[in-house]
């Protein structure tokens, strides 16, 4: 499904946080990416290393420090009207890591869900709204009953797919979803993820995909971006990426995914990745370099050139 | 071996506007000295509430522990008073919420919040809990722990804040640590290093832990023995091998089955069909027999007794009735239990 048309760019992208401070963070610190119309691009990385930040810049939560993003071609962080400032707002939506924090605990769940089918205008009778909400919590894996109740008569789970519904109600063309199913059981994990590849077929709907969950993350994308300390390490189309990781930093991170057979797991070797093995000295020019066709990783010329004859074939 | 918590024929239920939500069951287990029980189950099937009640953390206002009991060093948590269950809280019994944000306060500093119970449960001076405080701090992977100290939850991303959480749970040494989902918001190098630390700690002072999650990887990796939960009740319940390689509930099969592997390219990935029960109005029967593809006349209308596999092993499915009919189970469970019959017979 996915195509090569680029739907969002990202060029040079910076968000630092306390700027000038001692505890100043540098977040996201220059990084480069496309995400095709259509495809699913997985984010993993390091708790910390600025996955969140990269989303939440990218949907205009946080004002980029430097670099752009460009939705449909259009500079997101650029001024604009009012009516173009609410399509935009409909076309992009987030799935938050945090259910709890990002539901109104004093709303009810029928509501929460409508609040963007009663902006945008998308339900023409209140019996259409109340079909749509019953629909979306069904798509969702709850029903009808649930539409009255508030947040905190839920369990973690059930919360995270009022989250869900919510974003899918007012029918957009990109998600940003930030660790969508990490708070729900397997099952609906696989409903969740049936659900998100289905809606992405019928309605050719572009997911940037934030997880942790490496056999989850595999399996829904359809290109892989590795994040450390808020650079972006290595790119790769998702079956490449496991079968020739190159940076040793994504070579650790796939030695530590847990896997359900306890046998394996008594027995399991993990690779550690510690930064200095680069040895990288001021004159390297580190960058994201092309290894194979399709296939990015930071690295320096001398990298580069070492990864190449190991890798290309 | 000795068993530290015993847990025995819990109820509990909600009052909501709608009714009385029955989200605990008849809930039965014990916890031996040293071992990590992994509690698995769909969401909203009572892992949190069952957990909570034994810290005695659940709402006050439209809860109530119907009946049972919660046996802990000669005690009855259920009916302990407010004044000796605080002294208990995050000293013998040490609890890591699911959801982060909550368990700490967002106006307070963290090396505050961290502090906070070392002073009040081991009497330490405020210098020495500091220094302590920054060696838990260390202890989670937090890199340079003295600047961290001085933030607020807001400025620490979310899987360092789960770290925190974790670092106030063990300041103490508890002798029961109660992980839910602990390592959900982590990636999986930091969280092999929490698992590892857990451990670690578990060797050093004996605790004995109970872990919640839905990652059946990380279970596989932790857990000694799996308590599998569905609609208020533990319907399965064994060693993690006995669990992994050889299931006997079809909800545990069900699970088993949606797993994606690393291999697994298939169209869809398999769900287990229809909706959690309604436990306003929970079934008279078992309560996954309308999602049960193996489900009996007898489902619909008894619930079914814990059936003995093992010494170790029960499990509460008609299906182990003696007179039940003999049946398949699905794929992906029939080759666990194949490769771990040759794999046996291979050693
Ligand atoms: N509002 C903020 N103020 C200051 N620092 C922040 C803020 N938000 C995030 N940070 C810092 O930016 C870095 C990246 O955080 P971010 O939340 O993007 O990480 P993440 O990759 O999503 O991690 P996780 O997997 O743990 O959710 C962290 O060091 C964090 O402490
Ligand atoms: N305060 C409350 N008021 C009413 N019902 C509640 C309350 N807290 C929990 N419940 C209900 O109790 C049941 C068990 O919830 P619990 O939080 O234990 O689920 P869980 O197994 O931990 O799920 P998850 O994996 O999603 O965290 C659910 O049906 C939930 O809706
Ligand atoms: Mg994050
Ligand atoms: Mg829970």
């Amino acid at each position: 499904m996915a195509t090569t048309e680029k739907l969002v760019e990202i060029k040079n992208l910076k968000q630092y946080f306390n700027i000038g401070k001692a505890n100043e963070v540098r977040a996201v610190n220059d990084i480069s990416f496309d995400i095709y119309r259509g495809e699913t691009l997985g984010l993993v990385g390091e708790s910390g290393c600025g996955k969140s930040t990269t989303g939440r810049t990218i949907i205009r939560l946080y004002d980029a420090t430097d670099g752009e993003v460009l939705f449909n071609g259009v500079n997101v962080h650029g001024k604009k009207s009012k009516a173009e400032l609410k399509e935009f707002n409909r076309k992009m939506q987030m799935i938050f890591q945090d259910p709890q924090a990002s539901l109104n605990p004093r709303m009810k769940v029928s509501d929460i869900i409508a609040e963007g089918i009663d902006i945008h205008g998308l339900a023409k009778s209140k019996e259409e709204r109340k079909r749509r909400v019953v629909e979306l919590l069904e798509t969702v894996g709850l029903n009808k009953e649930h539409a009255n109740r508030y947040p905190h008569e839920f369990s973690g789970g059930q919360r995270q797919r009022i989250g869900i519904a919510r974003a899918l109600a007012v029918e957009p063309e990109f998600i940003i979803a930030d660790e969508p199913i990490s708070a729900l059981d397997v099952s609906i994990q696989a409903q969740v993820v049936n659900l998100m590849k289905k809606l992405q077929k019928e309605k050719g709907l572009t997911y940037l995909f934030i997880a942790h969950d490496l056999s989850m993350v595999k399996y829904i994308s359809d290109r892989i971006g590795v994040m450390y300390f808020g650079k972006l390490v290595e790119l790769a189309p998702a079956d490449e990426l496991y079968q020739n990781p190159i940076h040793p930093y994504t070579q650790s991170l796939l030695s530590a995914i847990p896997l359900p057979d306890p046998n394996y797991e008594r027995n399991r070797k993990r690779k550690t990745y510690n930064p200095s093995v680069h040895q990288y000295t001021e004159d390297d020019d580190v960058q994201f370099r092309e290894v194979k066709p399709g296939h990015f990783v930071q690295c320096s010329v001398k990298e580069w050139e070492q990864y190449k004859t190991q890798y290309a074939k | 071996m000795e068993k530290i918590l015993e847990v025995k024929d819990l109820h509990i239920s909600f009052h909501t506007f709608s009714g009385e939500v029955q989200a605990i069951r008849g809930v039965n287990f014990d916890l031996l000295k040293g071992e990590t029980l992994a509690i698995v189950g769909e969401s909203g099937s009572g892992k949190s509430v069952t957990t909570k009640a034994l810290m005695r953390l659940l709402p006050e206002s439209n809860s109530e522990i119907k009946a049972g009991e919660i046996l802990f060093d000669g005690k009855d948590l259920a009916k302990l008073s407010d004044k000796a269950m605080q002294k208990l809280r995050g000293k013998e019994i040490s609890m890591i919420f699911q959801d982060p944000m909550t368990s700490l306060n967002p106006t307070m500093k963290i090396g505050k919040q961290i502090i906070e119970p070392i002073v009040k449960h081991q009497k330490l001076s405020k210098s020495a809990a500091k220094k302590r405080a920054i060696e838990i701090l260390e202890l989670v992977g937090i890199a340079n722990p003295e600047v961290r100290f001085e933030q607020y939850p807001h400025q620490f991303s979310g899987g360092m804040r789960q770290r925190v959480v974790i670092a106030i749970a063990l300041a103490c040494n508890p002798k029961v640590l109660i992980a839910d989902e602990p390592t959900t918001a982590l990636d999986v190098t930091i969280q092999a290093q929490i698992l590892e630390l857990m451990k670690d700690l578990q060797k050093k002072i004996d605790t004995s832990i109970i872990f919640i999650t839905h990652d059946l990887g990380v279970v596989a990796n932790v857990a000694d023995r799996v308590a599998v939960m569905y609609g208020g009740k533990i319907v399965e319940i064994g060693t993690v091998d006995e669990i992994f390689y050889n299931p006997q509930h079809p909800y545990t099969w069900g699970l088993i089955s949606s797993m994606p592997t690393l291999d697994s390219d298939d169209e869809e990935l398999y769900a287990i069909p229809g909706t959690p029960p309604d436990l306003l109005h929970p079934p008279k029967g078992d309560a996954f027999a309308p999602r049960n593809a193996y489900a009996m006349k007898i489902d619909l209308e008894k619930q079914p007794p814990m059936y003995k596999v093992s010494d170790t092993h029960y499990a509460a499915t008609w299906l182990l009735h003696p007179d039940a009919p003999k049946v398949e189970p699905p794929p992906a469970v029939k080759r666990r239990q194949r490769e771990f019959l040759e794999m046996k017979e291979g050693n």
